[in-house]
């Protein structure tokens, strides 16, 4: 009798199933000789098959040929000379097939051997199915061995090029925190340090997991530290970057990246975004997005990159993330979401930090059971309350010849601690220091200056603005003065920066009206001696790339007496 | 806030001339004050008085205008007066010391008063 043994073997749940048939020719029940022939036939079965329906009604041998079924596996069967199916159904599931072709006494199956099979069919079933188990068992077992194999090489690649330390910079504090999910998704992070002292700052997102992620996000970081130092324009940085990427990433992948660069002394951010998650700046505990407009990258070439800037005051913050924080679910699958972000950054008041403030908050959102669904990412950057240690060590080279002027910078450190009242920029255009002057007035309207001090501060602001604009900027319209103002419990300052390079050079010489008189001396030349006179204290600072001229004016302060002491 | 340009008209009495300016002393009214003090010394006159009563904007650049004028006026014998400057601008000339060169007068009546070369305008001071 030949019997044939046919192993159901399950591809993929739901999918077509790939029936193998063995063929073994081992002569009529009772035989003992061995057996003689093995032949493999493959036979595909859908789970649909009305044939696989009928086996699981109707339990026992079935008779091939008295089968009248539109069933691709029944034409099959009976091309293959089955007669007689004996179904192997362990728990309600067909897991195989017994099959026979005829007789080799040519006599057909008597009621005796379809006992017979029906019996071994029982005893067959049950051990088939373990055996199944077992076979997919092992193959599971292989394929999660691949995957974490893949996933160690995954974190390792990512880990091995994420900041070793974070950038220690005077009057800043910046923190970050990197967790991979398990399946390690494509975040990543960088800082970047220039020669001048700018700091760089990458936040990043590669769409897909594992391998695949892990080297898209190397190649990005190496493309990005690469053309961030040969431009200074966060933008244009971005535009490079996706036109060298664009070609070598794979098909449906894309990078989402926020990239800026910080001046610690201006506190001046730039920034620009291909795509990724809005940062979100707290000031005096009013939160906002920074925003700005591009395509993420990979996706297309040719993109600009829409760029911003904005300037962190003392107490100012900004936090950069990634979406494994908003996009993460509690166990009712809610989202964690950019409001609930936002509203925590809003009303945060202890004194934790941030990044420990938003992974507790995160904690008790998705509960103790949570299995992180994707990488979480944040890098925080605040600038100190106080500038004091800002300053240090910036102004060596502001000496002034007559030391008329108080160039130490250190004034700040004896007042109170300062808090930002606005911020703005202006365009360097002649004539726009009276944008200067209407803005720091409306600005210091509630401190109830007298009209005699908001006078001094008007012209002060409005001279230091023209030399902010004029030597600092060469009156470039698109090269912008950046005013600050400030107030502590005692004092006012307006701190005016532009983006001049090089030692502070805002006065000639000290002026001397006889000899302007004479013509020996410019007749030009008054506006720092008139802030000299005009405000109480005065510093200018200044590194490769900003000069920052500092007035500031006490509240309970007549004015005017130091105007005679120095006249 | 939108700038003002200057403006200058001058008027002539004996043996003085009298510069009534209107709008910002800043880097572009360089043009309209050294013609109107033109103008002025024109017709000899031994003082000049410019007439702030409505300028409410001088800058440093716009200082060193007036040091300009006042220059010229000592290089030509002439007396240079100034009145109706705010208070802050009157600040502003001492800390600078023009004070120390040119006359300033609250208005245009009390300047004329004091300067025995000058004949009273009978316009009311504005």
């Amino acid at each position: 009798m030949a019997t044939f043994i046919q192993r159901i073997q399950q591809i993929r749940p739901g999918r077509t199933k790939k029936v193998v048939q063995t063929l073994e020719q081992a002569g009529s029940p009772g035989a003992v000789s061995g057996p003689r022939k093995i032949e493999t036939l493959p036979l595909d079965m859908a789970p649909n098959d009305p044939l696989v329906a009928y086996f699981l009604s109707a339990p026992g041998a079935v008779e091939i040929e008295k089968l009248n079924l539109d069933s691709p596996a029944l034409k099959g069967l009976k091309a293959t000379g089955v007669q007689v199916v004996i179904p192997l159904v362990s728990q309600g599931e067909l897991v195989g097939l017994l099959n026979l072709g005829p007789r080799m006494s040519e006599q057909d199956y008597s009621t005796d051997d379809r006992t017979l099979l029906n019996d071994l069919a029982t005893q067959a079933a049950p051990a088939l199915r373990v055996a199944q188990l077992v076979r997919e068992k092992q193959a599971q077992d292989l394929e999660r061995e691949r995957i974490e194999q893949e996933l160690r090489v995954a974190r390792l690649i990512q880990q091995t090029l994420l900041p070793k330390e974070q950038p220690e910079l005077s009057g800043w504090h910046i923190s970050r925190y990197y967790q991979p999910a398990r399946a390690v998704g494509g975040d990543f992070y960088d800082f970047l340090y220039f020669d001048d002292g700018r700091l760089g700052i990458v936040i990043g997102d590669v769409t897909d997991k594992g391998v695949p992620a892990a080297l898209v996000m190397a190649t990005t970081r190496s493309i990005l530290r690469s053309t961030a130092h040969a431009s200074s324009s966060p933008g244009k940085v971005l535009e490079q970057t996706n036109d060298l990427l664009h070609p070598d990433i794979p098909p449906k992948m894309f990078v989402t990246c926020l990239y800026a660069i910080l001046d610690p002394v201006s506190g001046r951010l730039e920034y620009a975004n291909a795509g990724h998650d809005l940062p979100y700046r707290n000031h005096d505990g009013i939160v906002s997005e920074l925003r700005a407009t591009g395509m993420p990258l990979g996706l297309m070439p040719g993109m600009s990159y829409e760029e911003k800037e904005v300037v962190l005051a003392p107490g100012d913050s900004v936090l950069f993330y990634s979406d494994g924080l908003v996009e993460a679910h509690n166990q009712v699958r809610d989202m964690f979401g950019f409001p609930h972000l936002m509203k925590l950054l809003e009303v945060k008041t202890n004194s934790m930090s941030t990044i420990d403030y938003l992974l507790a908050e995160l904690a008790e959102f998705t509960g103790p059971d949570w299995e992180q669904e994707d990488d979480v990412t944040l890098v925080t950057l605040g600038r100190d309350t106080s500038r004091a240690d800002n300053t240090k060590g910036s102004i060596s080279d502001a000496s002034v010849e007559n030391g008329e002027a108080s160039f130490a910078g250190a004034s700040t450190q004896n007042h109170n601690q300062w808090h930002t009242l606005a911020e703005w920029v202006i365009p360097s255009e002649p004539g726009n220091e009276r944008q200067a002057i209407s803005r720091v007035a409306e600005t210091v309207k509630e401190l109830h200056l007298s009209q005699k001090r908001l006078d001094e501060l008007k012209t002060a602001v409005a001279e230091a603005t023209m030399n902010a604009m004029e030597h600092g900027n060469h009156y470039q319209p698109d090269t912008p003065v950046i005013v600050q103002v400030l107030a502590s419990a005692s004092s006012v300052a307006v701190r005016i920066t532009d983006q001049g390079q090089g030692p502070a050079v805002f006065r000639a010489q000290m002026p001397d009206l006889e000899a302007k008189l004479e013509e020996m001396q410019s007749p030009r030349g008054w506006g720092l001696f008139l802030i000299e006179h005009l405000v109480d204290e005065m510093n200018i600072t200044r590194n490769d790339s900003h000069h920052t001229i500092e007035l500031i004016m006490n509240l309970d302060s007549e004015g005017g007496s130091h105007v005679n002491q120095k006249s | 806030m939108s700038t003002r340009s200057l403006e200058a008209q001058v008027r002539h009495q004996p043996r003085v001339a009298i510069i009534d300016l209107h709008g910002e002393i800043n880097s572009f009214a360089e043009d309209v004050l050294n013609t109107a003090y033109a103008e002025a010394e024109s017709r000899e006159s031994d003082v000049i008085l410019l007439n702030f009563s409505d300028v409410d904007y001088i800058n440093s650049t716009g200082i060193a205008l007036i040091v300009s004028l006042l220059a010229r006026a000592r290089k030509t014998k002439r007396r240079l007066l100034a009145c109706g400057l705010s208070q802050h601008y009157v600040e502003i000339f001492q800390i600078t010391r023009l004070v120390d060169f040119m006359s300033v007068y609250p208005d245009e009546t009390s300047a004329l008063n004091e300067n025995p070369t000058a004949i009273i305008d009978k316009r009311p001071a504005s």
